[in-house]
């Protein structure tokens, strides 16, 4: 039997830090084959990018270790390989395309530098590879190919800079494309483009695919084989439609069960009373660029109104006019019947309160320096007629149990935290302040899927109990499905559809909206097969 | 370009007028211009002429306009002491500054940039330790007492190189040893800290994915996007050698501006320091346009 193409025996890999040893990875083994796409699916801290890195040799040593195990490229082994020999490997044989493709391309040298760069330092001569390079470039679907040779990675949009990562990544027709969460920051419709530029040309080169992912989506998409890991260890492997439908272990269907989209749709809700909020042309220009025009909407009590929409679409723009953040060009923004936009900063300082924001990065948006209790309790330094100071404490405890955490955790600092629970203490803060709407602009959006349905069902459970109403601004249509009672659409500042959950997501009107929801990734495959087959449908029908 | 050095030259001329209104006012507010120029004891008779003589009974704003209209000129009036135009004797002077500061900053930026570099390619290992040790006992020496220690050991004892003055080359190498040893200490560090945070960064673990070798990805990939930060302060130590090393240049003797202009104060050559401080001026003026232009050249994004 001829060797696996890639193949990695159980490896383990440990970190030293200040808490001692973190076993990152642990006695994981997968293998690859021509043509194949294996998925490595994980929450953060899975283990899943420290198992690719250690294939290409990309794990810092100290701190990192490889304790155990062997990585083997067509039978030999990389771990044991002089550094020179492996060296040629790395971009030549194997090659890795990453997330974030413009904090990993160099931004002070030209992209067309960048890739020339891949087949220089691997022996090509400049001219040919000057030509390839080219070639690469308009395959990969960048116009103008000769020009945008000389632009920046600052120039391009992030959907063209992941594809200036693939046109390098290939350049050299390497026979593995390791992908870490290629897509993760993408747009939905960039995402499928991407995901599909990448399938065409597996292809066209017979390369095998390692793609990492948290989205099950991606999984649905792309995967042949799935390898799922826990804690850096693997806890289930097989066929991708295999796992979704029979998952073996908890872990798998846990995962499954968290996976947004599959929940009941909200019933519209019965219209009565006054809107909360009644947005009226709101218009927003910087400079010649129109950021919002003429968007108009409601939110009544206790609802919950999803906005959705790419990047560049308006919808921050909007969350931060609402909060006079920025500053509205004109347009009228009634609440509870008066107009936000003419207020004198005195008043406004009192509907403030009411009016409160999470933002997608809890990390950024709460002060390191500050610790858990000092950053809920501000609120009542700020607003003292919300709580004498004696109560301080006790709320806090209170606060701070509401959102699924302990009393204990006010002394600590958001650093101490993970991901989801800081999300759990931007939201404890904004409660303090017993607001009545509550703008969430991409809150979940950084989260693992488990740790998003907590939130989701945490926000959810406030509204319940509170009556609070919620602006849930998303990139991601699943979340929005199993959570809005309504969703508007927007489309390079402009709405362009609206109406309830099911509306949209049953019977769209609207051209964009369409595109929308067929770019977006269903976690089961079978679903995902039939909605692929639609989508290029629609893509071969249009002119 | 051509666009932002326009807009560049026009907020620094901005600048200069307000320092050359600043300097002529300062000397007129210290008290009667003659006592600023001429001896203590001079007498009442040669006082007025050289009141006379220099316009000094017209009207403030007429005296003011006479100034602006000489400084355009470039004529600062002749240096008292030395019977020369003051601006002649200036540029002589600052030539030699002009070389031992370029000298010294060629030195601090070449070593600062690679050893720096190394250390932070190797840091932690025996050789960054060494490095950051080195750089710190140099950023924190006095650099008159390593002048004067310089001399007596190198001079007096051993008698290998000359005490002061200038002629060979020999005459070079403590003044710029010297003025190297603090902007070394101070670049390393700067070069070492912006070191570290380029090559953790995303865009090196690519071009480590891609094969590329070490030393290109210490020297081309990181490096040039360190260097932004390591750019500013050398332009800030070079602006401060431009306006003359005065300590070391007094020490060694050496026929800078810095020298040049202390000797003018205490001879009350008032053309002479005048002339110095434009001088100075323009050169920092210069320089940090060069720096902005440096900038945009290592920085695709920067553009002004």
């Amino acid at each position: 039997m001829s060797p696996h193409l890639l193949e990695v025996r159980n490896l383990s890999v440990e970190f030293h830090t200040l808490h001692g040893q973190v076993k990152a990875v642990q006695g994981v083994s997968f293998h690859l084959d021509p043509g194949e796409t294996l998925v490595i699916l994980g929450e953060s801290g899975s283990g899943k990018s420290v198992s690719a890195s250690a294939v290409m040799n990309l794990i810092d040593m100290p701190p990192g270790e490889i304790t155990s195990g062997e990585v083997l490229y067509r039978g030999k082994s990389l771990l044991e390989m002089p550094s020179e020999e492996r060296r040629a490997i790395n971009g030549a044989r194997i090659a890795m395309i990453f997330q974030d493709p413009l904090a990993h391309l160099n931004p002070v040298y030209s992209v067309g530098w960048q890739i020339i760069e891949m087949m220089t330092t691997h022996g090509m001569p400049s001219d040919q590879a000057k030509r390839r390079a080219i070639e690469l470039l308009g395959r990969v679907g960048i116009p103008d190919p000769e020009v945008r040779m000389k632009a920046y990675p600052h120039q391009f949009s992030g959907g063209q800079r992941q594809r200036l990562m693939i046109a390098m990544a290939l350049a050299l027709k390497p026979d593995i494309l390791i992908a870490d969460e290629p897509t993760t920051a993408l747009d939905v419709t960039v995402q499928a483009q991407i995901l599909a530029l990448l399938k065409e040309l597996q292809l066209e080169t017979g390369m095998g695919l390692l793609l990492i992912t948290h989205d099950l989506g991606v999984v649905a998409e792309v995967a042949d084989n799935v390898v799922v890991m826990n804690a850096g260890e693997i806890v289930e492997t097989g066929p991708a439609a295999e796992v979704y439908a029979n998952p073996q272990h908890p872990y798998t269907k846990r995962l499954i069960a968290a996976a947004p989209g599959s929940g009941e749709m909200a019933e519209p809700l019965a219209a009565s009373g006054q809107p909360l909020l009644r947005l009226e042309n709101v218009t927003k220009n910087f400079g010649t660029i129109e950021a919002l025009k003429d968007v108009s909407l409601t939110v009544m009590p206790g609802e919950i109104v999803a906005i959705v929409g790419e990047s560049g679409s308006g919808k921050s723009t909007l969350a931060k006019t609402l909060l006079r953040l920025e500053e509205p060009t004109s347009g009228a923004a009634f609440y509870n019947g008066r107009d936000l936009f003419q207020m004198s900063p005195k008043e406004l300082f009192g509907i403030r309160r009411e009016i409160q924001m999470v933002f997608q990065d809890p990390t950024q948006s709460l002060n390191p320096r500050m610790s858990v209790y000092e950053l809920i309790s501000e609120a009542w330094a700020i607003h003292p007629e919300i709580l004498p100071k004696v109560k301080w404490r006790d709320r806090v405890a209170e606060l701070l149990e509401l959102v699924g955490l302990s009393a204990d955790h006010a002394r600590r600092y958001p650093h101490q935290f993970s991901g989801g629970q800081r999300q759990r203490i931007a939201i404890a803060r904004v409660l303090a302040l017993e607001p009545k709407l509550v703008v969430c602009d991409e809150a979940v959006s950084a989260l693992d899927v488990s740790i998003q349905a907590q939130v989701i069902d945490l926000l959810e459970g406030l509204r319940n109990e509170f009556g609070l109403s919620y602006i849930f601004i998303a990139h991601d249509l699943p979340v929005v499905r199993d959570f809005a009672d309504r969703v508007v659409v927007m489309q390079q500042g402009r709405i362009v559809e609206e109406g309830t959950v099911r509306e949209i997501f049953e019977t769209p009107r609207d051209d964009y909206t369409r595109a929308l929801l067929a770019a977006s990734l269903d976690p089961d495959p079978a679903v995902q097969a039939k909605r692929r087959a639609a989508r290029l449908e629609m893509e071969a029908a249009r002119p | 370009m051509r666009h932002f050095i326009g807009k560049r030259a026009f907020a620094s001329g901005l600048s200069l007028i307000g320092l050359v209104v600043l300097v002529f006012f300062l000397s007129r507010l210290t008290g009667d211009p003659t006592a600023l120029f001429l001896p203590l004891d001079a007498s009442l008779d040669s006082r007025e002429r050289f009141r006379e003589l220099h316009g000094l009974n017209d009207p403030l704003l007429v005296q003011f306009a006479h100034y602006v209209w000489d400084i355009l000129n470039l004529d600062f009036g002749d240096s008292i002491r030395k019977a020369r135009p003051a601006l002649e004797v200036v540029l002589a002077a600052f030539q030699w500054t002009l070389i031992l500061a370029l000298t010294t900053i060629f030195f601090v930026t070449t070593s600062a940039i690679i050893i720096g570099s190394l250390a932070a390619f190797y840091a932690g290992g025996i050789f960054d330790r060494v490095a950051t040790f080195l750089s710190l006992i140099g950023a924190s020496a006095p650099d008159f007492w390593i002048a004067i220690v310089a001399i007596v050991l190198f001079s007096v004892n051993l008698g290998w190189l000359p005490t002061s003055g200038t002629g060979t080359i020999w005459h070079w190498i403590m003044p710029v040893a010297v003025l190297f040893i603090r902007p070394f200490g101070l670049v390393l560090q700067v070069v070492r800290g912006s070191m570290m945070t380029a090559l953790s960064s995303a865009y090196v673990k690519t071009a480590r994915a891609k094969g590329v070798r070490v030393r290109p990805i210490i020297f081309v990939h990181a490096l040039r996007n360190a260097l932004l930060p390591v750019i500013t302060v050398i332009g800030d130590l070079s602006a401060g050698m431009l306006n003359g090393a005065v300590v070391v240049e007094t020490i060694f003797g050496f026929p800078g501006v810095g020298k040049l202009m202390i000797d003018s104060i205490l001879q009350r050559d008032f053309t002479v320091v005048l002339a110095a401080i434009m001088v100075s001026a323009m050169a920092i003026f210069l320089m940090n346009l060069l720096i902005d232009i440096a900038y945009s050249v290592l920085d695709p994004r920067i553009r002004y």
